[in-house]
């Protein structure tokens, strides 16, 4: 049964005009009324927490006060004049006036000079119009036929929102958006006087210029110069219901803003705590991808991947998959099936799922795609703080003096909390970049990093041991809290083991082309910091010791006291929007949610009890292991949910030879994936637009995702895990996502207090949420560690087998582009496209001249695992010696290139390392052109089950 | 003969090398990273207990059974302690 859609009258956010403060109590009246705000507080800001509303234009709460446009006048007793509010601060026993006659005159006047020259070309919210209305303005004495900007183009460039200089007031919004909560600084004011034009870069169109459409400057215009082009196309907003953005980590609140049913503008949600109102050109635009006519909304079944696909209905489709699985164990053994969970998935519906396999299916063959990017971090922070997540909330990053991002590129992947990381860094918090990659971070508008350790893809161990090396050799490691927070006589081990001489930056320079003096320097401004933050993504985790460097970054925050207050920690940036939430869910093999071994008698226990099944107490398989056993013929069904194993998993020819071995796939997908092209079952899936339920971001924020249009399909992703668990006859009767949460916090010690009624009372929470604290836990690890006392873990260096040969001479290592999203299946099908329409390899001038290839050749790119073919682009961001692609898009196959090499521990795939040989060639790969026949067959018989659906 | 599966796909002969080759070299990632400890194969051993699945852990210990070829001596121990 479908769940209701709850929407509220649209209204647009509020503003109080200026920025909070946060100083001691000052009293003040306003038109007579008293109210008491922080010292620092603007008299703009008092005003409207009295509950006055004071004209404005120029000003906003997500802004410095400006003081240009002069509409909110006031005047104060004893005082001269009538001073700007946005730009007075409150003084204790002040007196305001907002309105008199002088006041309104002046206003009036100011609204006239406005109006004299602005004209809109089209309709949408207007500041100025409204203010105009509100203080009787109907005509402008000033408007007596000289120049004005009506009529300049307006630049439609941007395939999202319009530039329109007729409507513009030159309040400088945009501008100061940009620079102050963007951190872009695309925008200025160019030319003088009257000829003043706000304009991107320089003088360039949006599209051509610097901007990175991440919205700001759209939410901050007051007139409709800047506007939404969905708005100007299908009207303003008349419902709005808060959510949760489905990209990355960040985990972005949202209102959805609909109109008749059908959702026109994504805006960030100002009291959304991951994100405090800003977005990223994903979240905020690329939204469309939802109602593209390539989803699909008919279940559908066929015996043989090379047969036609049918749309069935759903009952058929259920039965059928049901029918297949247990058949396959009939014949194979309970063992034979298994499900693979999504980062992308909500945490009710991976939940279901590993709840599915654990006590439908019988076993513990469930994984989910953490698998291939953070499963280290969940190892590597629970061996050494005692639980798998980050340490911080983000808001964190405000108080740290030193930040090292290792192995992210948050601009690009992590936009909005680069954002604040770049805030932090132009106030003056030191940089340091460890990257093989010359990100943005490292030389950005006003951002410079200190240090960029420009260390060799590999080399991760011997650089972070170097670092803790060079750290307590210069007697900069922290004794008092290693002795009162951490377990003695390990790092007593670990001293000894971290101070031999292999460890020593001279000793590990060979490894990773980090000159000694430059990485002491680095390890003296961490260490030196008053609060060292670090922060690091998949650059750490995919490789063959992804859990060793977590162990290692673990270690270096014990060792300086950079844990359990802000503006410190340790903390993992999340690709995928539930990659914390799928893991915590017990998406792993070998743990029940909340990270709880399956061996556990009392843990098992306690499920046994609920589910009212015994399971089994050994682990089950992860996903590399259930391709090795499907190829060997063991494993032969498989049910994956929101997944995309085909395009995301290492060794693609092995995947594919592992998927065409199952005797049954069952997708669940809103479109057609790669992988659902192996697929027997299609079972459509939701978008997060369609369903209810919680994502947690990387910050362990768990947060609201509500339905604000039907299910496509008809089911919200979690009724169809219900369906097949029902059909398997492990029955399941949730009436809403609520009750699957309710079933989450009673059996999770870490969730105990988490429930719908809170999360809509608070806006989101932060787990651990229990007894102990209420209202969630910003920062982790504060008065003790959770495993007790922190463990520092020997993290010996172990290069590689993936080595650089005569043959493979350079080094491929992948990462995110801005516009894109992971594997490309939702921002493929949007105008995303226009910024990043297909994956290139970048390669260093020296590495392009040697083998006669200029920017733009068709290139070959050839590993030991396979050979693919993209175009090249010439660049000193990367080293001689590397190479770098992306992976957004499947005919670039880059995943057919990367080996099936993987981290010890957790065999997270080694996608950052990869010898290659890169040549000059002038047709697609053999795989590619295998890849494009393979599609068209698929697409041709997707085609004949649309066809026949019709007639 | 291998049995062609429902898609007609037949599976590449000898089937169960690729599983095998990736578990000696998983158990010998595994065991490589945890030599720095002086207790390198418990801790080996330990691991394959609480991450890998019984099947995966009899196939090893049935490849040991039958020599180990390509098994490092600390995983060679390890998987030993679990045959135990």
């Amino acid at each position: 049964m479908a769940t209701p859609i709850e929407l509220k009258p649209y209204a647009p956010q509020p503003d109080l005009g200026t920025p909070a403060a946060g100083g001691e109590p000052v009293s003040l009246t306003v038109d007579g009324t008293a109210v008491t705000v922080p010292g620092g507080t603007s008299v703009l800001r008092a005003a409207a927490l009295a509950g006055v509303d004071i004209p404005k234009l120029c000003a906003s709460d997500r802004l410095e006060a400006f003081g240009s446009c002069r509409v909110c006048l006031v005047e104060i007793e004893g005082r001269k004049g009538t001073p700007a509010s946005c730009t007075t601060q409150v003084e204790e026993g002040m007196a305001v006036r907002t309105q008199s006659d002088k006041l309104g005159r002046l206003r009036r006047n100011v609204i006239e000079l406005y109006l004299s020259d602005h004209a809109p070309s089209g309709e949408g919210r207007n500041a100025l119009a409204e203010l105009a209305a509100a203080e009787g303005v109907t005509e402008s004495r000033y408007a007596l036929g000289g120049r004005t900007h009506a009529g300049l183009p307006v630049d439609e460039t941007n395939p999202y929102f319009r530039f329109d200089p007729g409507a513009c007031i030159v309040c400088y919004r945009c501008v100061r958006a940009c620079e102050e909560v963007q951190g872009t600084f695309a925008l200025t004011a160019a030319g003088r006087g009257f000829d003043t034009l706000i304009a991107a870069s320089q003088l360039d169109t949006f599209m051509e210029s610097e901007c990175v459409s991440c919205g700001a400057c759209v939410d901050a215009c007051p007139t409709p110069a800047l506007e939404d082009k969905s708005v100007l196309e299908r009207g303003a907003p008349e419902q709005v219901q808060l959510t949760t953005c489905a990209y990355c980590g960040v985990g972005c609140g949202f209102r959805a803003e609909l109109k008749g049913g059908e959702v026109v503008r994504m805006t960030p949600w100002k009291d959304g705590k991951a994100n405090e109102g800003h977005a990223c050109v994903k979240g905020r635009f690329a939204w469309g991808y939802a109602t593209h006519p390539d989803r699909i909304t008919s279940p559908m079944i066929r015996e043989a991947i090379d047969q036609p696909w049918r749309e069935v209905g759903w009952e058929e489709a259920i039965a059928f998959a049901a029918g297949r699985l247990k058949a396959i164990q009939a014949q194979y053994g309970p063992d034979s099936i298994g499900g693979i969970t999504s980062s992308r998935c909500s945490n009710e519906e991976t939940y279901l799922v590993q709840k599915l396999v654990r006590a439908g299916f019988g076993n513990n063959n469930v994984d989910t795609c953490a698998r291939v990017c953070h499963s280290p971090t969940g190892y590597g922070l629970k061996t050494t703080l005692g639980e798998s997540a980050g340490t911080q909330a983000f808001a964190s990053v405000a108080q740290a003096d030193v930040v090292m991002v290792i192995g992210a590129n948050p601009t690009d992947a992590h936009p909005v909390f680069a954002s604040r990381l770049k805030r932090r860094l132009r106030q003056g918090a030191g940089l340091i970049v460890v990257d093989p990659r010359e990100i943005d971070l490292v030389s950005a508008p006003h951002v410079r990093a200190d240090h960029h350790l420009q260390l060799r893809p590999g080399s991760n161990v011997a650089f972070v041991n170097a670092m803790a090396h060079a750290i307590v050799e210069a007697g900069l490691a922290d004794g008092d809290f290693i002795r009162e927070r951490c377990e003695w006589p390990a790092y007593e081990q670990w001293r000894e083991f971290i101070l031999r001489p292999e460890n020593s930056p001279e000793a590990t320079a060979e490894a990773t082309g980090i000159a000694p003096d430059t990485l002491r320097a680095a390890a003296r401004l961490y260490a030196g910091a008053d609060n060292g933050a670090i922060y690091y993504g998949l650059g750490v985790s995919e490789h063959t010791q992804g859990s060793t460097m977590v162990m290692g970054i673990a270690n270096l925050a014990m060792l300086t006291g950079n844990l359990g207050r802000e503006g410190v920690g340790v903390n993992p940036l999340r690709g995928q929007n539930n990659v914390q939430g799928s893991c915590d869910m017990g998406s792993f093999p070998h743990e029940l949610p909340g990270y709880r071994h399956v061996s556990d008698p009392a843990v098992r226990g306690a499920f046994e009890d609920a589910w009212g099944v015994a399971l089994q107490p050994e682990p089950g398989l992860r996903i590399p292991n259930m391709f090795d056993a499907a190829v060997a013929g063991r494993f032969k069904a498989l049910y994956c949910q929101g997944e995309d194993v085909a395009q995301s998993d290492p060794n693609t020819q092995h995947v594919d030879a592992a998927l065409r071995a199952l005797d049954c796939l069952i997708v669940q997908d809103i479109f057609l994936n790669e992988t659902a092209r192996y697929a027997h079952v299609f079972l459509p899936g939701s978008s997060f637009l369609e369903k209810n339920g919680t994502f947690t971001n990387a910050e362990r924020r768990i947060s609201p995702v509500r339905k604000v249009i039907e299910p496509l399909a008809g089911h919200e992703d979690w009724e169809v895990t219900q369906l097949l668990s029902n059909a398997l006859g492990y029955p399941m009767n949730y009436r809403h996502p609520s009750e699957i949460m309710d079933e989450i916090a009673r059996l999770t010690p870490t969730f105990t207090g988490v429930s719908y009624d809170r999360l809509d009372r608070l806006g989101s929470i932060q787990w651990p949420c229990n007894a102990d604290a209420p209202e969630g836990t910003p920062t982790m690890h504060s008065t003790a560690m959770v495993r007790g006392k922190g463990y520092f873990a020997v993290t010996g260096y172990v290069p590689t087998e993936e080595r650089t040969t005569r043959r493979y001479p350079l080094l491929l290592t992948t990462g995110r582009i801005l516009s894109q999203y992971n594997v490309g299946a939702q921002t493929r099908r949007t105008e995303n496209s226009r910024w990043h329409g297909e994956d290139v390899l970048e390669l260093h001038p020296s590495d392009a001249e040697f083998r006669g290839i200029r920017d733009g050749d068709w290139v070959g790119v050839e590993s030991r695992a396979g050979e693919t073919v993209l175009h090249a682009v010439v660049t000193g961001r990367v080293p001689p010696g590397v190479v770098y692609t992306t992976f957004h898009f499947p005919l670039t196959g880059a995943n057919v290139v990367t080996t099936d090499n993987s981290d010890w521990a957790t065999n997270c795939p080694e996608y950052k390392v990869t010898a290659v040989q890169v040549t000059r060639v002038t047709q697609p790969s053999d795989w590619q052109a295998g890849y494009r026949a393979f599609t068209e067959r698929q697409e041709a018989l997707l085609d004949a089950a649309r066809s026949e659906a019709k007639a | 003969m291998p049995i062609p599966t429902r898609n007609g796909y037949v599976p590449a002969l000898p089937m169960t090398d690729t599983e095998l080759d990736h578990l000696v070299q998983m158990a010998n990632d595994i065991a490589r990273n945890l030599d720095v400890y002086p207790d390198a194969a418990a801790r080996t051993a330990d691991h394959l207990r609480r991450f890998w699945a019984p099947a995966l852990r009899e196939r090893i210990v049935e490849h040991r059974r039958t020599g180990g070829a390509g098994l490092s001596d600390t995983a060679l121990a390890a998987v030993a302690s679990l045959d135990a």
